[in-house]
């Protein structure tokens, strides 16, 4: 646990930028406030009742001097948030080299699985200098993922995928807090993330390897809920191919257009009607309360698995 | 000499009369006294709150109790509280007195909004008596819809019946400034104040209706499982919060516009000059006003909303900070060559300055959304909201209320004890929520029952300021109530301030004028008085 | 209603204390109204967007739920809404030219329009009822689309519920009116609440010409 410090660790490579710009606008403001609370004093001091300054001939008002501190300020606001723009974008966009970890919210803990089939609860093992994405959901309320080290955070919904991403560069155990507000022991639900040397971080997985990577566990699932049983090559029932489905545009029955990601293909298992493919009918059942969503991160991440290995072979 | 007797005090004794008036006056003191209530109330769930986080397990509640505690705190501050202080009090009061008028346009729907308040605070203090709410004030959902199981639908329409209060309150303003203003008193001879309650009348009709429906909808989807907001069952949270930001975020315009309008009419008196830029200060208004319409999804930057939207919002957050700058600048460059003295009320308007001013900085820094995702639902949007929300609208409620005191009762306050109470009140609360800042930046989440134990200093810091603060506003009722036993006669204008307000008596007649009241330009202090 | 009664009940002869003339009570009590139906405006407001935001979600189950609504009613009820808006406004009217019994009749006829409007409600939610539709009390619908019906006609119960809660209300106070309009309570010289009344009524019927689109026209073909 890291003691209390004035300056706030910096351990991702998010976190400098971030401070740059947060200094920039403490020294910013903090120069108005003082330059605002000095006149004010001047002011009251000089002009006090009873004093002998000079008050003649001053107009109440002065287009110029409206102006200049109208325009002003919003040419040092258009920069501050130019400059916040780039930034926020950055924040925004995973880099293409990033590795998925996925988490799993509920009142009141934190699941994080890797690829390989690791499982941790309340505690994120991360490799140092390596880009890593979260792709996270919750199973009951909203909640929000926050790692005040790395300065990121981000609400974790029901019913959809949101994302975050990092990449840490400083070795060390730092706070994972929830920050928004999920009932009970919405104070309680934290942990931490552990950055590791890549070395001791592939140590690390070696030793807590469950049975089966992500990728194989949704492979075991898609077959015991009897996917292939429609999506297979020698299927008696027309649905659409799943190779090389993930990160693809699919066309829709609608004439509408989307591109297969997570959120596309849980979607499609849980509200199969909501995008039906172009040239196939809406034949398939619903699995909404038959797959956790452990399980249909485990899906996604073997349809992932296989157009990977699809693209490969092209 | 002014005196108690033929003023709407003495114009028709009893319960009974005061019930049934009709009089604006004695409807803002009826608010006046059910807003008092509803303060110390809400304070006394901030003292739990700030004894609470005194250790960093948690001193003295479970983290349910915890969790009520700050959920009644933040209801009956924002709906019971700051959004009718200043309007239906000092609102009430004034406004047909600064526009030369008999009363505002429908005296019984003012009545009738007055109950409708007390009906919706009864169900607040209903929920509290039967076990208290947990979902915060935010009421997001599928939590509040879902999730917890306490009295949500008490609370609900609660803040339900208020928001009728607040829409015909509204009503009742725009129609009485638009209708019944003195034939000379044309748009731009309005005193900041009347404006200030225009902008906040348009807020109040346009926005209320969104949160009343959307918290009925709350309210169908706990009782009938609708789905609309409940991704479990198709729908979509994110539209409620869209919702409740709509209306929750021009609410904060609802708070600070009346707190602007109180200090553009202490500044200008004890300064005896005009107000610097009087037409900028009215634009600026009407600015806050539209362009706060359009920012609320600046409260959703991590929510999961486009990335897109959240530019476009953050924008428009910068954007609507222009205009509240113009306003502290313009205060600033009225005091230069001025006559200025000091007095209690002058006090409480030069510390709303000063913090307004922070809580609207730091709310800049809030408007970067790549400073907000380290810093939202963290200690630091606390101190933000607090130095706007305490700092600004609370500071100028007082400084209001000493300000027209005189007006209003006809007796003067011991001015020592006043401006010992706005300097405490300046420095405990710069002690209370200072310190909230460096927490939020150093990572504490907001709404913590318990926390990690490096936080505990400056959480230690903020009880003892909380302390300080608790005893700065006990002050005042003390001084206040001593003052209508004991208080000196205060003349129809002691501050010989230049507002329609003080031609008339103090307190004023039933009828508010016993002859018309010379209408001349707004804050003309450079000229002889009438 | 209460903002415009309370400026407008009086006959327009004695003026209240708080104005300086008829004039001045009537253009007070007349903005009021309209101040108090951009409110309502905004009421509805969260609807609709609730219903656009949905809607984009689901377009094919809105599509789907949308051709379970009863057309023929909806259009019925369409056609009586707009008759009685422009029956209160021959009323107004009437009132203005002292044609006191015309008057009274037409309110009359306008309430009762009101009134079959609702009745005819009445049969359609009793319809759907019967076909399993009503969300939280007998909602049964197999097919792919089952969710997102149930969403919409948990929205169709909103607006249309909140919808003819106006209507109601609508009905009672057109009905008092006409009473007190047969008594002759009002002139060529006092017609500002009629007037404001049939504001409100005209307010009803917009929401309808809204309504009955979004709810039963939308998507039929597809």
């Amino acid at each position: 646990m890291s003691d209390f410090t004035w300056l706030l660790t910096q351990a991702s490579s998010l976190a400098p930028e971030v401070d740059a710009l947060f200094w920039f606008m403490v020294v910013l403001c903090g120069t108005v406030a003082l330059g605002v609370i000095c006149a004010i004093v001047y002011f009251s001091i000089r002009y006090r009742r009873g004093s002998d300054a000079d008050r003649s001939g001053e107009p109440a008002q002065s287009l110029p001097v409206e102006l200049t501190w109208t325009l002003i300020p919003g040419v040092l606001f258009t920069g501050v948030f130019i400059w916040s723009l780039f930034l926020f974008v950055k924040m925004h966009t995973p880099p293409a080299d990033s590795q998925t970890i996925y988490i799993v919210a509920k009142q009141w803990m934190w699941k994080a699985q890797h690829p390989g089939g690791q499982r941790e609860i309340n505690t994120l093992h991360v490799p140092l200098g390596v880009p890593i994405r979260l792709t996270m959901t919750s199973q009951d309320v909203i909640h929000s993922f926050y790692v005040p080290a790395f300065r990121v955070k981000q609400d974790v919904l029901p019913g959809r995928y949101t994302q975050l991403w990092f990449m840490a560069t400083k070795l060390g155990h730092y706070e994972l807090f929830c920050a928004e507000y999920c009932g009970l022991d919405h104070s309680r639900m934290g942990g931490q993330i552990v950055v590791l040397r890549p070395s001791a971080f592939a140590q690390w997985l070696e030793g807590h390897a469950g049975p089966a990577t992500l990728a194989a566990q949704g492979a075991a699932l898609y077959r015991a809920h009897g996917c292939s049983g429609c999506h297979g090559a020698n299927a008696s029932i027309h649905a659409p191919d799943l190779n090389g489905l993930y990160g693809r545009p699919v066309h829709l029955a609608n004439g509408t257009q989307v591109i297969a990601d997570d959120r596309y293909i849980r979607d499609s298992i849980l509200l199969p009607d909501q995008h039906v493919v172009a040239g196939y009918q809406a034949l398939m059942p619903s699995f909404a309360g038959q797959l956790s969503e452990e399980d249909l991160l485990a899906i996604i991440a073997y349809l992932k698995a296989r157009s990977e290995s699809s693209h490969e072979h092209d | 000499m002014s005196t108690i007797e033929g003023s709407f005090w003495s114009h028709d004794y009893g319960l009974r009369a005061w019930l049934t008036t009709r009089d604006h006056k004695r409807i803002a003191i009826l608010y006046a006294l059910g807003i008092t209530f509803y303060f110390f109330l809400g304070g006394a769930a901030a003292t739990l709150i700030r004894l609470n986080l005194v250790e960093p397990t948690g001193a003295l509640l479970s983290a349910e109790n915890y969790n009520k505690a700050f959920t009644f705190h933040g209801v009956v501050m924002v709906w019971f509280f700051l959004i009718p202080s200043i309007p239906t009090t000092l609102g009430n009061f004034l406004l047909p007195l600064m526009i030369g008028a008999r009363d505002v346009a429908f005296p019984r729907l003012n009545l009738a909004s007055w109950y409708l308040y007390m009906l919706g605070g009864l169900f607040a203090v209903a929920a509290l008596l039967a076990g208290g709410v947990d979902t915060g004030w935010t009421f997001y959902t599928p939590f509040s819809t879902m999730f917890s199981n306490t009295n949500v639908y008490l609370v609900v329409i609660g803040v339900f019946v208020t928001g009728f209060s607040s829409i015909l309150t509204g009503v009742n303003f725009i129609v009485t400034i638009h209708t019944l203003r003195m034939p000379r008193l044309t748009w731009f001879r309005l005193p900041l104040f009347v404006w200030c309650m225009y902008a906040v009348s348009l807020v109040m009709v346009l926005a209320t209706p969104v949160l009343a429906m959307t918290l009925a909808l709350i309210a169908l989807e706990r009782l009938a499982h609708l789905g609309i907001f409940d991704p479990a069952l198709g729908g979509d949270p994110l539209l409620f919060q869209h919702l409740f930001w709509f209306y929750s975020h021009p609410a904060v315009y609802i708070m600070i516009l009346p707190a602007m309008g109180v200090v553009s009419e202490i500044i200008p008196c004890f300064v005896r000059r005009r107000i610097f830029g009087y037409r900028f200060m009215v634009y600026s208004i009407l600015a806050i006003t539209v362009i706060g319409f359009m920012v609320w999804g600046h409260h959703m930057f991590v929510a999961g909303q486009s990335m897109y939207a959240s530019l476009l919002f953050s924008i428009l957050s910068f954007v609507v900070a222009v205009p509240s700058a113009i306003k502290v600048f313009n205060w600033t460059a009225t005091l230069r060559k001025g006559d200025i003295s000091f007095e209690a009320p002058m006090l409480y308007a030069l510390g709303f300055i000063g913090l307004f001013m922070l809580g609207g900085l730091t709310g800049l820094m809030l408007a970067a959304p790549a400073l907000d995702i380290p810093l939202t639902d963290t200690y630091f949007v606390v101190a933000h909201f607090h130095y706007v929300m305490v700092g600004g609208s609370v500071m100028a409620y007082l400084g209001g209320i000493h300000y027209w005191w005189p007006k209003i009762t006809g007796k003067l306050y011991s001015e020592g004890w006043a401006r010992a109470a706005a300097i405490l009140m300046f420095f405990g609360f710069n002690l209370t929520f200072f310190p909230q800042y460096i927490l939020g930046y150093e990572g504490m989440p907001r709404r913590y029952h318990a926390y990690l134990p490096h936080f505990q200093v400056l959480n230690v810091l903020s009880s003892a300021g909380a302390s300080i603060l608790a005893l700065a506003y006990l002050l005042p009722v003390a001084y206040l109530l001593w003052s209508l036993r004991a208080g000196r006669a205060a003349g129809n204008n002691p501050w010989q301030a230049r507002g329609l307000e003080w031609q008339t008596t103090s307190p004023p007649p039933q009828e508010n004028f016993l002859s018309a009241p010379t209408v001349g330009e707004a804050y003309a202090y450079d000229e002889a008085a009438p | 209603m209460t903002a415009a009664t309370d400026a407008a009940c009086a006959p327009d002869a004695d003026v209240h204390e708080q104005y300086d003339d008829a004039t001045q009570q009537r253009e007070a009590a007349t903005l009021g109204m309209w101040v108090f139906l951009s409110t309502e405006i905004l009421f509805f407001g969260v609807l609709f967007a609730s219903y656009t935001i949905l809607r984009i979600l689901y377009p094919q189950g809105f599509a789907a739920a949308s051709r379970h609504t009863d057309m023929l009613l909806g259009t019925i009820e369409t056609a009586v809404l707009l008759t009685s808006s422009s029956l209160i406004a021959l009323a107004v009217r009437a009132v203005r030219l002292d044609q006191n019994r015309v008057a009274a009749w037409l309110l009359a006829a306008t309430a009762t329009l009101g009134l079959s409007f609702l009745v005819m409600h009445g049969f359609e939610y009793y319809k759907e009822y019967t076909e399993h539709l009503i969300p939280a009390i007998d909602f049964m619908q197999p097919g792919p689309h089952s969710h997102a019906i149930e969403l919409f006609f948990c929205l169709y119960y909103c607006i249309t519920g909140f919808h003819s809660l106006h209507v109601a209300i609508g009905v009672v106070v057109i009905s008092a009116l006409a009473v007190r309009v047969c008594r002759g309570a009002y002139g060529a010289h006092r017609y500002t609440y009629p007037e404001l009344t049939a504001l409100y009524w005209h307010l009803v019927d917009i929401v309808w010409v809204f309504v009955y689109p979004l709810l039963y026209l939308v998507d039929r073909s597809g």
